[in-house]
């Protein structure tokens, strides 16, 4: 959790530097839902997710210097540059790819799990996404999808109140999105999303019930994430009223409650310095590497032979 | 060599992938019922299960999505469309995501899918149940577009495109069902992105796509007996599309007309026609003409649509008209 949050304020700062281009969303505050959910995933399970997926891409396993250098653009990012923050993947560590069209890996996360239904792989899919994603129409056809073939998919909302600039309730008349999977007869609960504990056994029920053949379940985790819809601000420079819920969150700060709570039974605590050094040693290095060259413009539009596991 | 129809063309490419490609499965609308699909699927959901043949909800959106995910995680999915209208729910998964796959993540995973939708030309069937939406998609890059008009064509291609590592757009007509032609029983790819001489001549080129293609053929034989020696080209591949052969044959007839199933605004033939006065301009010896339908949407009335829908008679006066204006 805790690298997660020095891995975004370090992409924070390049943002503001000028030095990161490419638009970023921050995951800090979200930092335990990631970290909860990926405890229960074994490496070959994937995880699907959408514009704001630093969080995931590092919590499954994937690399932190490619993920800097993707961000940065540069030749060695896990996209090559191509993707950017935007797009991440890393197909070795269950990656598959994360887009920025809201609710658009929602299906492929179904599709993934379809895929382990009828290979009877004991693989399980988590579709990551956010709140403003269940105003889509077709994450409700993949719930119904999910439901009818049972398949092993895990939807997981992080409901962080905000979908860009507008409030829940500048969208939605009721506080219920954690009944969004009844109607499909999918198992739903809510979970407080700063709750690292919390969100790890809700979510390692929803995913043994999947892996054990049950079928899909659907979490709503409830957040709230500290920077703007996209960049290093808050938003309330933008307009958006949204200091007193950040004063509110901000006490709520999951990584320092996971700290509180390491601390009270005397376990382990983060290695700040040396999350600090790693984090460095990447940033070096994605930095020293070299950009793309526009001589391969035109490679892999169409992949030459299939790359697909 | 035995006679399938095009249909029968269709049905016998997906159960001879099904029984030799364990990865491989069928999604969609209208699976189980001969209502969408003619003799295209016909018992195949007896044949090979219905866990594998997946009739599915009227989620067009999700269902595609659903497929690019498997294709991701190693399956080789055929999603189907009935109709080509009901495919623009899924434009999303189609264009944001099938084909963007390979070239966003710098060919580290790619998107080994078939995307199945029909045309349903003629029959009164309206402006939602017969459009040709090829030109919209093989706009798009990443994307490929298949449309056979033959029986050989059509098993052919739909083999080539589901062992092609890239989301493949296969395009076929339900006007063209009945069509028959010698097809070879054992498995056999049509090459994706190369066109077909179905006549040789002299005079001028006809380039045909789709239904249009079986027209062509039709109008070489009315201007034979017009004594003008046509060549007709069926294009097979949209995206890519055999500019190398049309280019020749034009550089030897000097004359192309250019017969699409489609709109005529920025429609394939637009794509084609530019390409030409690209390339072969000084051996033109008049405009590039085109055969494509008005820009209005179909019509049902069979009156209406009998002035929609253009055909071998059409394809004939354009080609007349180039002639007596080079004459």
């Amino acid at each position: 959790m805790l690298r997660i949050r020095r891995a975004e304020e370090a992409v924070a700062q390049m943002v503001e530097a000028g030095e990161a281009l490419c638009p970023c969303h921050l995951y800090i505050g979200q930092e335990a839902i990631a970290t909860g959910v990926c405890a229960s995933l074994r490496p070959l399970d994937t995880v699907w997710g959408g514009h704001r997926s630093h969080g995931h891409y590092l919590a499954k396993g994937g690399s932190l210097e490619a993920m800097f250098a993707e961000i940065l653009g540069k030749s060695t990012g896990c996209s090559g540059g191509r993707g950017g923050s935007m797009h991440l993947v890393a197909p070795e560590q269950g990656i598959l790819g994360t887009v920025p069209i809201v609710a658009g890996t929602v299906p492929l996360a179904a599709g993934a799990a379809m895929a382990y239904k009828m290979r009877r792989d004991p693989h399980v899919a988590v579709a990551f996404f956010g709140d403003g994603t269940l105003e889509e129409g077709h994450v409700h056809e993949a719930m119904n999808l999910a439901a009818l073939y049972r398949l092993p998919v895990i939807f997981i909302c992080e409901n962080n109140l905000y979908s860009s600039h507008l409030h829940w309730t500048e969208r939605r008349v009721a506080d219920n999105l954690d009944r969004a999977g009844d109607f499909h007869s999918i198992p739903s609960a809510r979970v407080d999303g700063n709750d690292v504990e919390a969100v790890f056994h809700a979510s390692s029920t929803a995913i043994d019930r999947a892996r054990s053949g049950q079928g899909p379940s659907f979490l709503e985790c409830r957040t709230f994430r500290w920077r703007g819809h996209v960049g290093a601000s808050t938003d309330i420079d933008v307009g958006v009223q949204r200091r007193g819920e950040l004063t509110e969150w901000l006490a709520k700060d999951p990584v320092a409650r996971v700290e509180a709570r390491l601390r009270a039974l005397g376990l382990h605590e983060f290695d700040d310095l040396e999350i600090q050094s790693e984090i460095e040693t990447a940033l070096a290095r994605a930095r020293a590497a070299p950009l793309p060259s526009a001589g391969r413009l035109l490679h892999h539009v169409f992949a030459e032979a299939s790359c697909a596991s | 060599m035995r006679i399938l129809s095009y249909a029968q063309a269709i049905r016998e490419a997906h159960a001879q992938i099904l029984a030799s490609d364990p990865r491989a499965f069928v999604i969609g609308q209208g699976l189980w019922s001969p209502w969408y699909a003619g003799q295209s699927l016909a018992g195949l959901d007896h044949e090979f299960s219905r866990d594998r043949i997946l009739d599915s909800p009227v989620s067009e959106n999700a269902t595609t999505g659903l497929a690019v995910g498997a294709a991701l995680a190693g399956m080789r999915p055929i999603v189907f469309h009935p109709r080509m209208d009901f495919m623009l729910l899924a434009v999303d998964p189609i264009v944001n995501q099938a084909a963007n796959w390979c070239y966003l993540f710098q060919g580290r995973i790619s998107v080994p899918l078939v995307i199945r939708a029909v045309i349903n030309r003629g029959g009164e069937q309206g402006a939602q149940h017969s459009q040709a939406l090829h030109a919209t998609f093989m706009h798009v890059p990443g994307l490929k577009v298949v449309m056979p008009s033959t029986a050989y064509d059509a098993k052919g291609l739909l083999i080539a495109a589901l062992e092609d590592p890239n989301p493949v757009l296969y395009i076929d007509d339900r006007a063209l069902y009945a069509a028959s032609d010698p097809v070879p029983e054992e498995m056999f790819r049509v090459p994706i992105g190369r066109a077909a001489i179905r006549r040789a001549g002299r005079d001028l080129t006809l380039i045909g796509i789709s239904s249009m293609a079986a027209e062509c053929v039709r109008a070489a034989a009315l201007l034979a007996e017009d004594n003008i020696d046509a060549e007709v080209i069926d294009l097979r591949s949209l995206k890519p599309w055999d500019s190398e052969m049309v280019i020749e044959s034009v550089r030897k007839t000097g004359h192309a007309i250019v017969a699409d199933p489609g709109w005529r605004t920025a429609g394939a033939s637009a794509e084609i026609a530019a390409t030409i006065s690209e390339q072969a301009f000084h051996d033109l010896k008049q405009p590039v003409a085109r055969v494509t339908l008005p820009d209005c949407p179909a019509p049902t009335s069979r009156s209406e649509e009998s002035a929609y829908y253009p055909g071998a008679e059409q394809i004939r006066a354009a080609a007349r008209k180039t002639r007596e204006a080079a004459a």
